[in-house]
């Protein structure tokens, strides 16, 4: 963006959009478990994620954002991938905790648990914890405004490889195959 | 109940809804299926098993201090009170044979008493804050939050943790307390008094908040004993009954709890055993809570040397024990602040339990929903699911 003069910008199409998307994510409220707490702590008085631009939603057809806060079982997974295809494009999912990321503690011994939510939906940052503190949400979600910022909705859309949220590179690319029939 | 709402074969159009497993009112992945005519629920079935993370399979397969932080999941809204009710458990087995008998120091005894009152009072301000954010009222809850991160920076201090805490052990605690930690617990207390005065005023007084909760799905004492509600759900009823008082674990019974009862607070409209009575009784829970630290405080040794001392250690010597557990079964219950929190141990001698069967509060309270879910508004629905103060992973484990 580049200011011409007192209240003139000049900018692409695609960098106003994102910008705005990357300033705007609303956020599905969807708790399954202890990290849930720490989500609602997150957006509490201390943290207070609404500063950034983050405003929960009851409803997945309002919210840009997913954020899986805790243990998926397998008779949730179903209704999992059900509230991310009702969400709008372009979604982003940000799966928070070692349950969501992959079973954690409880991915040896349960035979009920799904050892990570990235086999059903695609995720975009993943922040390991049990459960991870609102700080480590908060970069968390910073990395995924990275993404947010990089969104093309009219170019050309190159495919990201996902993050790891307190890691400064990433590594591999995403092993779901979703991302690119979504973008 | 208000039968007279449910008139057979109205005009109106039968519907099915599918409240859950995501709504922001069901805290966390319980599933309602509503049969309404309109405004009016003709029946609502509760559909649990979201959560079923299979943690009593868990106990199974790990050593006896292993299942320690699996109990934190179990409820991870008083995490402490989880970890205590296994412990206690777990010491009563060692007890049952003399050669292996632990005897929890006092300092940690006390202790025990300090974090498991701290966490109560943390999980109640969740109960009534969620409650209040349910009906429409967000402010209560912020002020709720605000107060619970003054009790999860004790906590953070003391173990490390801010919801998961693995702190109470078989035997004692894991850390003692850290420099400072009675001045800082004390002080919290005190600003904690004034800040409870302001929630008070903001909404248990409040109009709108008594109207809504007054008179609504009242359970009688007969009802509420009959079909299993525990804890503060049962006290609510009018009901004098607590672990803490009558079956006393640890040191509770030489601080005197004094049991908080449902009287039909809400005035002309309210009944005994309605939604504002398993409120208030949650909020005076709370004070008295305040009243038991302030004394457990009171009560605490001095620091000793040595850990394992029997008066000012923390954590008694359990290694040995635990390799060689006597067999048999235990029977313990504790007050959890969402009821009874039981624990069915068995033992065959070996190093891990044969068998931990965990019986919690949010389990009984969702029995009952079907009985009380019968012929009120829809919109009472959430009132209900809030007052009971449900946590889900308690009710699927």
């Amino acid at each position: 963006m580049k200011a011409a003069e007192d209240s003139i910008v000049t900018t692409a199409v695609d960098e106003f959009l994102a910008w705005g998307k990357e300033h705007s994510l609303f956020y599905l409220l969807f708790a399954t478990a202890c990290c849930g707490i720490e989500l609602m702590q997150t957006g509490g008085p201390r943290y207070d994620v609404d500063r950034l631009g983050m405003i929960p939603r009851a409803t997945p057809r309002q919210s840009d954002l997913m954020i899986v806060a805790g243990t998926i079982t397998h008779k949730m997974a179903s209704r999992v991938r059900t509230l991310w295809e009702q969400m709008t494009e372009p979604r982003w999912v940000v799966s928070m905790g070692s349950c969501a990321n992959s079973g954690g503690p409880f991915s040896k011994w349960s035979y009920s648990v799904l050892n990570g939510v990235d086999k059903y939906i695609p995720v975009d940052v993943y922040i390991p914890g049990c459960p991870p503190r609102p700080e480590a949400l908060i970069d968390g979600v910073m990395a995924l405004r990275e993404r947010v910022r990089r969104y093309r909705t009219l170019g050309i859309r190159d495919r990201d490889p996902y993050v790891v949220a307190g890691h400064e590179a990433p590594f591999g690319s995403h092993p779901g195959k979703e991302r690119e029939a979504t973008r | 109940m208000s039968s007279d709402l449910l008139i057979e074969n109205q005009h109106g159009e039968r519907m099915r809804l599918s409240m859950g497993p995501q709504h922001p009112a069901t805290h966390g992945v319980l599933r309602l299926l509503i049969d309404s005519d309109g405004e009016v629920v003709s029946r609502a079935v509760p559909d649990q098993g979201y959560l079923h993370r299979a943690i009593e399979k868990i106990g199974e397969c790990v050593e006896w201090a292993q299942f320690v932080p699996y109990t934190d999941r179990i409820d991870y809204v008083c995490a402490m009170n989880a970890n205590l009710a296994y412990c206690v458990a777990v010491e009563a087995l060692l007890n049952s044979d003399p050669a292996t008998a632990v005897r929890v120091p006092r300092r940690a005894e006390c202790l025990r008493v300090i974090v498991a009152e701290l966490n109560r009072i943390s999980s109640h301000l969740i109960a009534v804050g969620a409650m209040a954010m349910d009906l429409g009222a967000y402010t209560p809850f912020l002020h709720g939050l605000a107060q619970r991160e003054a009790v999860n920076d004790i906590f953070e201090k003391l173990c490390g943790q801010r919801l998961t805490y693995n702190y109470v052990t078989i035997g004692g605690v894991a850390f003692d307390l850290y420099p400072g930690a009675e001045q800082e617990i004390a002080s919290f207390l005190d600003r904690f008094e004034e800040e409870f005065r302001r929630f008070n005023q903001l909404i248990t007084n409040n109009r709108i908040f008594r109207e809504r909760c007054a008179g609504v799905a009242p359970v009688s004492a007969e009802e509420a004993i009959a079909w299993g509600l525990v804890g503060p759900n049962l006290r609510a009823s009018g009901v004098d009954w607590d672990i803490r008082r009558d079956e006393p674990y640890g040191i509770y019974g030489e601080l005197g709890v004094r049991v908080p009862v449902g009287r039909g607070y809400a005035g002309a409209r309210g009944r005994v055993g309605d939604c504002y009575d398993r409120y208030v009784v949650r909020l005076l829970e709370i004070e008295e809570s305040v009243r038991l630290i302030r004394e457990a405080l009171r009560l605490l040794p001095p620091k000793a040397d040595k850990p394992s001392d029997p008066l000012g250690g923390h954590q008694a010597d359990v290694g040995k024990q635990l390799r060689k557990p006597p067999r048999g079964e235990v029977r313990v219950r504790t007050e959890a602040p969402r009821g009874e929190m039981g624990y069915v141990i068995v033992s065959d001698g070996g190093k891990q339990p044969y068998r931990v069967r965990c019986r919690t509060g949010s389990f009984s309270a969702v029995g009952i929903f079907e009985h009380l879910m019968r012929g009120i508004f829809l919109a009472d629905i959430v009132t209900i699911i809030g007052s009971f103060d449900i946590v889900v992973p308690e009710i699927d484990r």
